[in-house]
């Protein structure tokens, strides 16, 4: 089932069942060119231009089907580029499925067509493996296209900006941002539902982690009474403005500084964990169970922290 | 022929305006107007640090509040932040209400409220539209609708940025709900709140505000736009590091209350309280009023 909602302001103005197939991907419209698909994994951002599709993150491929039918409730415009925010196998699995469908028409003559898989270089890297070896994310699934320095800038009838946070959720994160239509794609460095998920064996840092939400944060500008203006699309989770990523960066240096003061007096982990330092927001962002719980991002980042003050 | 018809239309036109005056009233009570606001009924206006005295609140409310500070608001993505909806009509000022009407039948499609803080205006819709979902974006006004119960407009509002139950730092959570009631007698409005938050309170918090009907009253235009005040490092937040905030006993102190007491829950609501408050050890007497004026 594809459900499209026209809806930020206000709540709900228009509700279209396009059919009735189960499970079910939604359709958010942010603003100006940029959608929220919600359903597939992690959440996927369309953005429509007037000859092409561009798409951040594929979601898991299982959902590809349902994905493609509700980017062609939006355009029918070819699928040009497909950006990873990072290796997670939630946000490129339908990588395939979806460039299959796509097209990107700089390909020389005979190439076969797809579109244009972009991932920074350092994602490439950690999802392929020396030659011989078995590479720990199939050949199928990684990006076309790398970029190996800071920024990479695309325009689809509007600026579209990528960017690279060294070293935060993992080191092969990409943000990016819709100029015109006034929203960034952050992917995993911001889930405003969870603890962010420090990566330690791919790269990810805490203090990255924090640094990549203050860039975003840099390039959002609210509407006067800190609402709406830019809009954020995180990795997972409800569609937010400047005042949450705030609210997030806040919590996250916060849980920061509290355990590098206790790295500072020597406290062990398990005397930093008995400490309970993300107490008062473990309601929020907390878990007991499932793949990322309080007691791992807590470890992440003590582990993180003692070993920089080595 | 044709005059029987024409008559036929005459009758159904009689019976269906007869179906519209038949109709229930569009609304029981109307609440439009501009109304004003007596102080509030208890201490929201300069709260001290610490007093979390009366709130039914849990331990992770109390460590987010002592860690909180003043200084957030220097931080400039905090400047500007209006009230929540929750927390709105409590600030003094006033309160102007307004419906919408649907044009051709007359009815109320929505209310809309505005308060003098930051001019944070609301609006409660009227239609029976659905609450959005939960992917949808969360704004300071949450998602209101309202439903007619007897003469008391029954408001339930969804989707609230992460607000505040007190200006102290003690925090309402983005998972709460609001119920409200708006209650008019004559000239006074009593408006009933409920907070249901299952982050930081054991129990829904329920309070009052009251207005007094005041026509023509001209609420003072509020706007804000923020600016760079106060120099921090890139990044810097606002915060004190556990057990560090010497200030949380000032209240206590100053006024002669067993700090236990300041330290809110659930219990400190109720009248029973007393008896327990009466045993409890008194906080040494102040040398000299720490830092404030009041
Ligand atoms: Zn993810």
């Amino acid at each position: 089932m594809v459900v499209v909602l026209a809806a930020v302001e206000g709540g709900i103005c228009a509700q279209q069942i396009l059919n009735d197939k189960e499970p079910a991907v939604h359709v958010l419209h942010v603003q100006g060119r940029v959608y929220m698909l919600v359903g597939a994994g992690a959440n996927i951002t369309v953005q429509v231009g007037d000859r092409a599709v561009l798409v951040v993150d594929a979601g898991v491929p299982q959902m590809s089907e349902q994905v493609l039918s509700a980017i062609r409730t939006l355009s029918q415009a070819p699928i040009a580029f497909i950006v990873d925010t990072s290796m997670d196998e939630d946000h490129i699995g339908g990588n395939q499925n979806v460039a299959k469908a796509g097209h990107f028409n700089l390909g020389l003559p005979g190439e076969a067509t797809g579109a244009s898989v972009i991932a920074h270089l350092k994602a490439l890297d950690r999802m392929s493996a020396p030659t011989g070896k078995k590479p720990p994310v199939a050949e199928d699934l990684w990006p076309t296209d790398t970029y190996d320095n800071d920024k990479w800038e695309l325009f689809n009838d509007e600026a579209v900006i990528i960017e690279h946070p060294h070293a935060a959720h993992t080191d092969g994160d990409s943000t990016v941002f819709f100029r015109r239509s006034d929203v960034v794609s952050a992917g995993d460095i911001f889930t405003p539902e969870h603890y962010p998920v420090i990566e330690a064996q791919r790269g990810g840092t805490i203090n990255g982690e924090i640094e990549a939400l203050n860039q975003v944060i840099d390039i959002m500008v609210p509407k006067e009474g800190e609402e709406g203006g830019t809009y954020v699309i995180p990795g997972h989770g409800r569609l937010c403005d400047r005042a949450e990523i705030v609210n997030y960066r806040d919590m996250v240096t916060i849980v920061r500084d509290r355990i590098e003061d206790m790295v500072k007096k020597g406290m062990t982990l398990e005397q930093v964990k008995a400490a309970k330092p993300t107490l008062d927001y473990d309601g929020i962002y907390g878990a007991d169970t499932g793949p990322w719980t309080t007691k791992m991002f807590i470890e992440a980042v003590y582990r993180d922290l003692s070993q920089s003050k080595r | 022929m044709r005059g029987a018809c024409r008559r036929m239309i005459f009758a159904s036109s009689i019976l269906f305006a007869a179906a519209l005056m038949a109709r229930p009233a569009y609304s029981q009570v109307d609440l439009s107007g501009e109304w004003s606001q007596p102080p509030a009924p208890d201490n929201t206006m300069d709260p001290y640090i610490g007093d979390y005295a009366g709130l039914p609140i849990n331990d992770a409310a109390r460590l987010r509040a002592d860690s909180w500070t003043a200084e957030k608001w220097t931080q400039e993505e905090h400047e500007c932040e209006p009230h929540p909806a929750d927390y709105a009509p409590r600030s003094p000022g006033g309160m102007r209400i307004w419906p919408d009407l649907d044009p051709l039948t007359q009815e109320i499609t929505a209310w809309h409220t505005t308060v003098y803080w930051m001019g944070a205006q609301r609006t409660i819709y009227m239609d029976n539209r659905p609450h959005p979902p939960d992917y949808a974006a969360y704004t300071w006004a949450g998602f209101s609708t309202g439903k007619w119960e007897g003469d008391k407009l029954r408001v339930t509002t969804t989707h609230l940025k992460e607000g505040w139950l007190r200006r102290n730092g003690l925090p309402r959570a983005d998972k709460a709900t609001l119920t409200e009631f708006f209650i008019r007698h004559g000239d006074f409005l009593t408006l009933v709140s409920i907070v249901k938050d299952p982050v930081y309170l054991t129990e829904p918090l329920v309070r009052t505000e009251h207005f007094v009907l005041n026509l023509g009253y001209a609420l003072s235009p509020s706007s804000c736009i923020p600016r760079h005040e106060i120099d921090h490092p890139r990044g810097w937040v606002a915060h004190h590091l556990p057990g560090t905030n010497e200030w949380l006993t000032e209240f206590a102190t100053k006024y002669g209350i067993p700090v236990e007491a300041t330290r809110g829950g659930a219990e400190t609501m109720y009248p029973e309280y007393q008896l327990k408050l009466a045993t409890l050890p008194m906080p040494p007497k102040p040398k000299e009023s720490p830092g404030r004026t009041k």
